[in-house]
């Protein structure tokens, strides 16, 4: 029998609802305070206007400088086991020295796998040791550091107070910022650029700078410019780093912009004993590598917190304060890419986006009823359930809908009836064969249906590559794609079916109008 | 009520008896394609040059000598105006700029934006840094590589490899006529021209795939009926179906490019075409190929391996 049973027509007509239910937080004229789960579909920052940034994170800067660790490391260890070497050089991703007497050589070799795990120590031809990550070690080390600035990019946009921003992973050592509504990210940029490390070192003050530069300089010490167009001679070692700050205010101090910090246990305590041994000395202030001021210490500062004074406007201040809130960035990021739009654009691209779709959908809907007539109508049903449950799955889903989404959803209107298309013309050879009403719409269903199955499953495969290597608006546009096609081959089989399956019962047609 | 009634009679067209002309059409239009890419290359976008990208709307009409010689003094390299629509108020900007950093060119948009003054409307700014463009035209290629390997893989696992290899030819026959088309007429080759190009593949598929399953079908019915003879009934039992997706789906798409902005027109022209040549290759390419083997004996002979005792009655 065609008919189909009753559970399976409640099973369809319960998804369609569904999907119909899903769909309708996009025509409410109020779309806040909805529950989490019942949301419209989610707008591309190309509709809605914002900005768009990708950063890269620089992780071979942060490589190069453990490797100026890795080497101090080294020359302490040959130092201290008394081993003559040669050439000891940092490179971008080893370090190597030469070591010419073998017995020096392998005792070496064992001393410097102690330095750090997941060191690969090896022995080149000529008694060169290279020491360099192992490729595990090296992609951990990646991947915190990219992890690591994440977490800090958020903090520092969180501050911001930017509503619902997205800062996501992309490739290996990329970051990706989505800030909806945001029409100027110049700003966004200038934080973001900063990597914002800061330290207290105490000046050198024996050596001054002109000395410095003519090569008297002790190894504990390196000189490092200066905010106000000078130099410093500084301790290489900090007294303490930004590392143990726990807070940073901006603030005045005698009519003055400053910025007050407050600093953990630790760091109060080193703070504390720096300040007591070194009253009238210097203390540098580093920012990013530069001194930003030196104040001499009048006193001991025993309750870990303080000011940091220098040239500040009240935004400078402000500035400051926010990215040391927020922590430092482990390594420096670069905007690769940037992309803005107004949300003037965004809504144009919306009504024309819309525009486009409905004279798409009334052009195929006239086209398949001057085809088939009746049938086409009956299409028509099952086009129209094609775009609610479309865009109920996308609001369902959360998905964004970009404008390219909007043209695979135009697109998928026509390809939708790809597939009834098929079942018809299918009938149409059936009748042609001579079988009965019933038997020729059961058959052109049935027949049609490993076709059907065949060619969409190819082109999903054409969007599931789209998907995978495509970024921002063209994975947008995958992902409709994707979804109308699975949704239009539910539609145009099953609903078309159950209403046909109807109309025959209730009519018992005999001859089909295709 | 049936006014395309037309569209569903039954054709008896015959489609391989024309087959050394659309075999010379098909070469000579790969021929041509590579030719234009190798000596014209692309209107690259900014998404694969890098450089600025800027739109402006203004109340009044912008004076586009006026801007052109305004944007000339700044040392940023060669910059290009367009008009958007056909209001005069809307302008394009376009600055290449291959030699800047990503710092040059925010000075530079900064700079821009000094010139146009605080009453034009900045509609979108995108900046490119050069870096991010050639691994996005690496990725495009590989991309559309991947996808007519994987829809290839997809047609041998279900049917058989001269299918397969016939999907393959009208993919990259698809694929290469349309972008030299885009070289040739120089038009914005962007990211989302190459996911035009994905889906213009999807559906040539789509098509060939339809094809091939009347085809094998055939194929079982009329076990005596010779090849060509076959092949071109095949064709012709679903012109019908052909045609009328065919127009639904063009439908649709020309909607889009005329009614879809200006933003989706490359991608909308993309598809129109891709509607166009994915048809003409389902059946031109993709099934004049399977002539060149013995379908049957393949599919026979599958059939034998399956069921090694043979069929009895």
């Amino acid at each position: 029998m065609y008919k189909l049973s009753k559970s399976r027509i409640f099973i369809i007509i319960a998804i369609c609802l569904l999907g119909i239910f899903f769909t309708i937080p996009n025509f409410l004229p109020n779309k806040d305070n909805l529950p989490k789960w019942w949301q419209p579909v989610n707008l591309g920052l190309d509709l809605q206007g914002g900005s768009n940034l990708l950063l890269q994170v620089q992780v071979d800067d942060v490589i190069k400088e453990r490797m100026g660790t890795i080497e101090d490391s080294v020359r302490q260890v040959l130092r201290e086991n008394k081993i003559r070497y040669q050439n000891l050089r940092a490179g971008e991703n080893d370090v190597t020295v030469k070591i010419e007497n073998l017995n020096s050589r392998n005792k070496a070799i064992a001393a410097f796998r102690k330095i750090e795990d997941g060191l690969n120590v090896e022995e080149l031809a000529d008694g060169t040791v290279r020491i360099a990550y192992t490729d595990v070690a090296l992609n951990q080390l990646k991947l915190k550091i990219v992890d690591q600035s994440i977490e800090i990019v958020r903090r520092r946009i969180d501050e911001l107070g930017t509503k619902e921003p997205v800062i996501q992973r992309q490739g290996v050592d990329r970051i990706v910022v989505q800030l909806p509504g945001l029409q100027n990210p110049e700003y966004v940029k200038t934080l973001l650029g900063k990597t914002a490390k800061l330290s207290f070192h105490m000046v050198d003050s024996n050596t001054t700078s002109a000395d410095a530069r003519r090569g008297k300089l002790s190894n504990a010490s390196r000189i490092v410019p200066g905010s106000d167009g000078g130099s410093y001679v500084i301790s290489r070692k900090p007294v303490v780093s930004g590392e143990n700050l726990i807070d940073a205010q901006p603030a005045f101090q005698e009519g003055e912009a400053v910025v007050s910090f407050k600093f953990d246990s630790i760091g109060g305590k080193k703070f504390g004993e720096a300040t007591k041994n070194n009253v009238g000395e210097r203390l540098a202030i580093v920012l990013d590598n530069e001194v930003i001021s030196a104040p001499t210490i009048q006193g001991a500062i025993l309750g870990g917190s303080g000011v940091i004074t220098g040239s500040f406007t009240v935004k400078s201040a402000n500035d400051l304060a926010l990215l040391l809130r927020s922590g430092a960035l482990p390594a420096p990021l670069e905007v690769l890419e940037e992309r803005t739009v107004g949300a003037g654009l965004g809504a144009d691209s919306i009504q024309a986006g819309t525009i486009a779709c409905v004279i798409g959908l009334v052009a195929v809907i006239v086209f398949m009823i001057a085809a088939y007539g009746l049938f086409g109508l009956f299409t028509t049903v099952a086009v129209f359930m094609n775009l609610f449950l479309m865009l109920g799955v996308l609001s369902l889903m959360g998905a964004t809908l970009t404008l390219p989404g909007i043209a695979g959803v135009i697109l998928t209107v026509g390809m939708a009836v790809d597939a009834n298309v098929l079942i018809f013309e299918r009938m149409r050879e059936e009748v042609k064969l001579g079988r009965s009403t019933r038997d020729a719409a059961e058959a052109g269903f049935r027949e049609a249906w490993g076709t059907i199955l065949d060619s969409n499953l190819t082109t999903l495969v054409a969007a599931f590559v789209l998907f995978y290597f495509g970024t921002g608006p063209v994975r947008g546009f995958a992902v409709t794609l994707t979804i109308g096609i699975l949704t239009s081959m539910f539609t145009s089989v099953t609903v078309t079916r159950v209403i046909i399956a109807t109309w025959i019962e209730r009519y018992k047609p005999t001859r089909l109008p295709i | 009520m049936k006014l395309f009634s037309w569209i569903t009679k039954d054709t008896n067209i015959d489609f391989l008896g024309t087959r050394k002309l659309t075999y010379f059409i098909s070469g000579l239009s790969i021929v041509l394609a590579i030719f234009f890419m190798a000596t014209k290359s692309f209107n690259y976008g900014i998404d694969f040059s890098g450089g600025i990208l800027m739109e402006i709307k203004d109340e009044q009409v912008i004076n586009l000598d006026k801007l052109r010689k305004e944007l000339d003094n700044l040392d940023i390299g060669e910059v290009s105006l367009q008009t958007i629509g056909e209001t005069g108020t809307e302008v394009m900007i376009r600055a290449q700029a291959q030699m800047l950093d990503e710092k040059e060119q925010m000075k530079a948009v900064n700079e821009i934006k000094k010139i146009l003054g605080n009453d034009v409307e900045i509609r979108r700014v995108e900046l490119v840094g050069p870096q991010v463009g050639d691994e996005l035209k690496k990725d495009g290629v590989l991309a559309s590589v991947i996808a007519v390997l994987g829809i290839s893989l997809y047609i041998w696992f279900r049917f058989e490899w001269q299918f397969a290899l016939g999907a393959m030819l009208g993919l990259v026959h698809d694929i290469l006529v349309t972008v030299g088309l885009l070289s040739l007429f120089q038009i914005d080759f962007s990211l989302t021209t190459v996911a035009a190009i994905l889906t213009l593949a999807g559906y040539s598929v789509n098509d060939t795939v339809v094809t091939y399953d009347r085809i094998r079908e055939n194929l079982r019915k009329y076990k005596t009926m010779p090849q060509i003879q076959l092949l071109n009934k095949s064709v012709n039992d679903i012109f019908s179906r052909t045609l009328l997706t065919g127009l639904t789906t063009l439908l649709a798409s020309i909607a889009l490019l005329i009614w879809g902005g200006d933003a989706l027109l490359s991608f909308s022209f993309t598809l129109v075409w891709g509607i166009l040549i994915g048809t003409y290759s389902s059946i031109y390419v993709s099934t004049v190929v399977l002539n060149w083997f013995d379908l049957r004996k393949t599919i026979e002979n599958k059939e034998k391996d399956v069921n090694p005792f043979g069929n009895v009655g």
